[in-house]
């Protein structure tokens, strides 16, 4: 017979023990370290970091510690703790043109000053096991494991200066290359964007800060309002999921959405972040943060007032993140279609489908109270079908049995 | 900031004000709204009571409670009666709230134009322009379809003769109690980033047609565990061959009533199962 559903405070103690067990798994395998999560797991704490805007590499690697590897959860997690923080002050704005490049590729010039540089990247492997991996933790890393390829250099020195390694050791195993080759080449220090370069000659779209550079949009603090401006939407994409972007920009390629877009440039590296402390009235450094930056070129027919041009898809993300940045850059510049006066009929077009949607914490949290329950409603709908099917059958049982009409 | 968004509303009763709506340790979608909107009522002072499907004991509710027990270090309570904020998902308690008491209610979508007209930009139109053509051509022609108005839950009402406004999905059952109301009510939606508020003694009429009167859900049975009649029910399943009982939705109300002596027809059984 039934007893009142009781006992909700135990089950949710109950729940916290299992997930913690669930967590640590076999208790025969060795824990894993968040420092190992910040060292071996660089790409994950870096979707972390961005997806919680937060930079802070150690947090991310505790909250993919704690929440099992569950980006959504662990960005969360981020989130939370994020919101809690004081706030001093804003920095100055980054100059990713000074960035200390690790990686730097353009698709529109097959040389340019400064060079290409792959820098470390999985383009170009074969996606096929490396069993090695498979075995028991050894001393040296596997070929794929080279420097600077996990997240955040940790000497903040600039990259010519690794070029000192190469009078250590000559033997470094699992590299591919002898120890010091890839280091051989001493990086320009003048890495112009490429944009910057199309900039000069007056066929890139110019960026112009709105009159008396106001401080960006903040809507972390303030809700968002629609049409929402460009400091708004780059602040939502770059918080935004990396998956829900990534099927917009997509999108955007295949027919939905008019642009046809090129890499202009993407470039990996650290940039410093500098404070102005009032009571100095001078620029402090704060340390460096690993950017990934994507600037994608589009043409443009130009319109009456505006003669031909190329614009901007412009994509900014923590850690190296070349996908997400990829993504939000095409979908950068879909969302301008207003500006341009195109016909905005494409998701990827539409600022209030793009930022209402692309918040994985929201979504994912909306998406799953569906678990919580919904009887009261659920009982609402029932007595009402119920209803609806009892008049129903009254009513054809009272008709008398007709024949279709002839007009049917 | 929230408290000056709850002003606001609180001076244009209905209207969904934007505030710039925080992380919370909970999710969205579980609260977060109504959880903003507590916090930042919320005194030494309170007493404080949360439900959820009506129940004090639903796990969300309990760990909603638990939330606030800790940060706030506040009085909870499951009595309706003795609690000075109450912050409810999907229910108005039966018992009428008194003055001095504040109904918090978490909001999934407070737009009630929402499914009509996904755009935020339209919408917020439609209501500066007090044009609410669209929800009565709705309602028409569920009328015109199934012979009566089809919503059930989150039932559209007038607030003060201005603004139509999403009564959050409570069952329409609740919808009159929600008009002169003695208690203050609060809306939070926190995904959403809106406000809005009915103040004490305000007008909350049900969208309706003169041929066609608003009406609530009508239970056949009373509660199986305290009898009462005219509450909303829940329909508990028995076993796998349409066995059912209907109990009280409200727990408070129904455990009050069984300790003043309210049998039902299965009260009996269910206390000789508990022991």
């Amino acid at each position: 017979m039934y007893v009142a559903v009781k006992g909700g405070e135990a089950a949710i103690l109950a729940t916290h023990d299992l997930v913690a067990e669930a967590r640590r798994g076999d208790a025969g395998v060795p824990e894993i370290s968040v420092a190992q999560i910040r060292e071996q797991q660089g790409l994950a704490c870096a979707r972390v970091m961005n997806e919680g805007s937060l930079y802070d590499a150690d947090l991310a690697a505790l909250a993919l510690k704690q929440a099992q590897g569950d980006v959504i959860e662990a960005a969360f997690l981020m989130r939370a703790y994020r919101t809690t923080l004081p706030r001093f002050g804003s920095s100055e704005p980054v100059d990713t043109a000074q960035m200390a490049i690790r990686r730097r590729v353009s698709a529109t010039y097959k040389d340019l000053p400064g060079g290409q540089v792959l820098g470390p990247t999985y383009d170009y492997t074969h996606r096929l096991f490396d069993f090695a991996l498979m075995d028991e933790p050894r001393p040296a890393s596997s070929p794929l494991g080279g420097e600077g390829w996990g997240e955040g250099r940790q000497n903040g020195e600039g990259l010519t200066e690794t070029a000192s390694l190469l009078s250590s050791d000559p033997a470094a195993p699992g590299h591919l290359l002898p120890h010091g080759e890839k280091e051989s080449a001493p990086l320009d220090a003048h890495m112009p964007r490429v944009p910057d370069i199309l900039g000069a000659e007056g066929l890139m779209e110019p960026e112009i800060a709105p009159e008396g550079d106001p401080r960006p949009f903040d809507l972390t603090r303030e809700p968002v309002s629609f049409p929402a401006d460009r400091d708004v939407r780059l602040q939502a994409m770059a918080r935004g999921d990396e998956g829900f972007l990534l099927g917009l920009g997509y999108s955007v390629q295949r027919g939905f959405g008019g642009n046809h877009p090129f890499v202009g440039e993407i470039r990996v590296g650290e940039v410093s972040v500098e404070f102005i402390p009032e009571e100095l009235g001078f620029a402090v450094d704060l340390g460096e943060i690993t950017l990934t930056e994507c600037q994608m070129v589009n043409q443009f027919a130009g319109s009456k007032d505006v003669p031909p041009q190329f614009t901007r898809g412009y994509g900014l993300a923590f850690g190296h993140s070349e996908r997400k940045a990829m993504s939000m850059s095409l979908v950068d510049r879909a969302l301008k279609a207003r500006e341009f006066g195109e016909a905005a009929e494409y998701p990827a077009q539409q600022d209030e489908f793009v930022l209402y949607h692309s918040d994985n914490v929201e979504a994912a949290g909306f998406v799953e109270h569906l678990k919580l329950p919904h009887y009261v409603d659920f009982q609402g709908e029932l007595e009402l079908i119920r209803r609806i099917r009892r008049e129903r059958e009254a009513r054809l049982a009272a008709e008398p049995e007709t024949l279709p009409e002839a007009a049917e | 900031m929230i408290r000056r968004a709850l002003l606001k509303a609180v001076a244009v009763p209905g209207y969904q004000v934007p505030f710039g709506s925080r992380e919370m340790p909970l999710a969205r979608g579980w609260g977060t709204g109504g959880i903003q909107v507590t916090a930042a009522i919320i005194g030494p002072a309170d007493t404080l009571k949360v439900i959820d499907q009506g129940a004090d004991d639903t796990t969300n509710a309990v760990s909603i409670r638990a939330f606030f027990a800790k940060v706030a270090e506040v009085a909870t309570t499951t009595h309706t009666a003795e609690a000075t904020i109450i912050q409810t998902r999907h229910r108005i308690p039966e018992a009428k709230l008194t003055e001095g008491q504040v109904l918090v209610y978490q909001v999934p979508i407070p737009e009630p134009l929402r499914f009509l007209e996904p755009r935020e930009t339209e919408t917020r139109k439609m209501h500066a322009l007090e044009e609410y053509g669209l929800m009565h051509v709705k309602l028409y022609e569920d009328i015109a379809r199934h012979g009566r108005i089809a919503t059930t839950y989150a039932y559209p009402v007038k607030v003060e003769g201005r603004y139509v406004m999403d009564p959050s999905p409570t069952p329409k059952f609740d919808n009159p109690k929600m008009h002169m109301s003695e208690a203050l009510q609060l809306f939070g939606a926190g995904r959403e980033k809106r406000i809005y508020a009915v103040p004490p003694y305000t007008e909350v009429v049900s969208l309706d047609f003169e041929d066609q009167p608003f009406e609530i859900q009508h239970f056949e049975d009373p509660c199986a565990l305290c009898g009462a009649e005219g509450v909303y029910l829940d329909e508990v399943i028995l076993d796998d061959h349409g066995g059912h009982m209907f109990v009280c939705s409200d727990t408070d109300n129904c455990e009050d009533r069984r300790a003043h002596g309210h049998r039902g027809t299965l009260a009996g059984h269910a206390l000789e199962a508990a022991e």
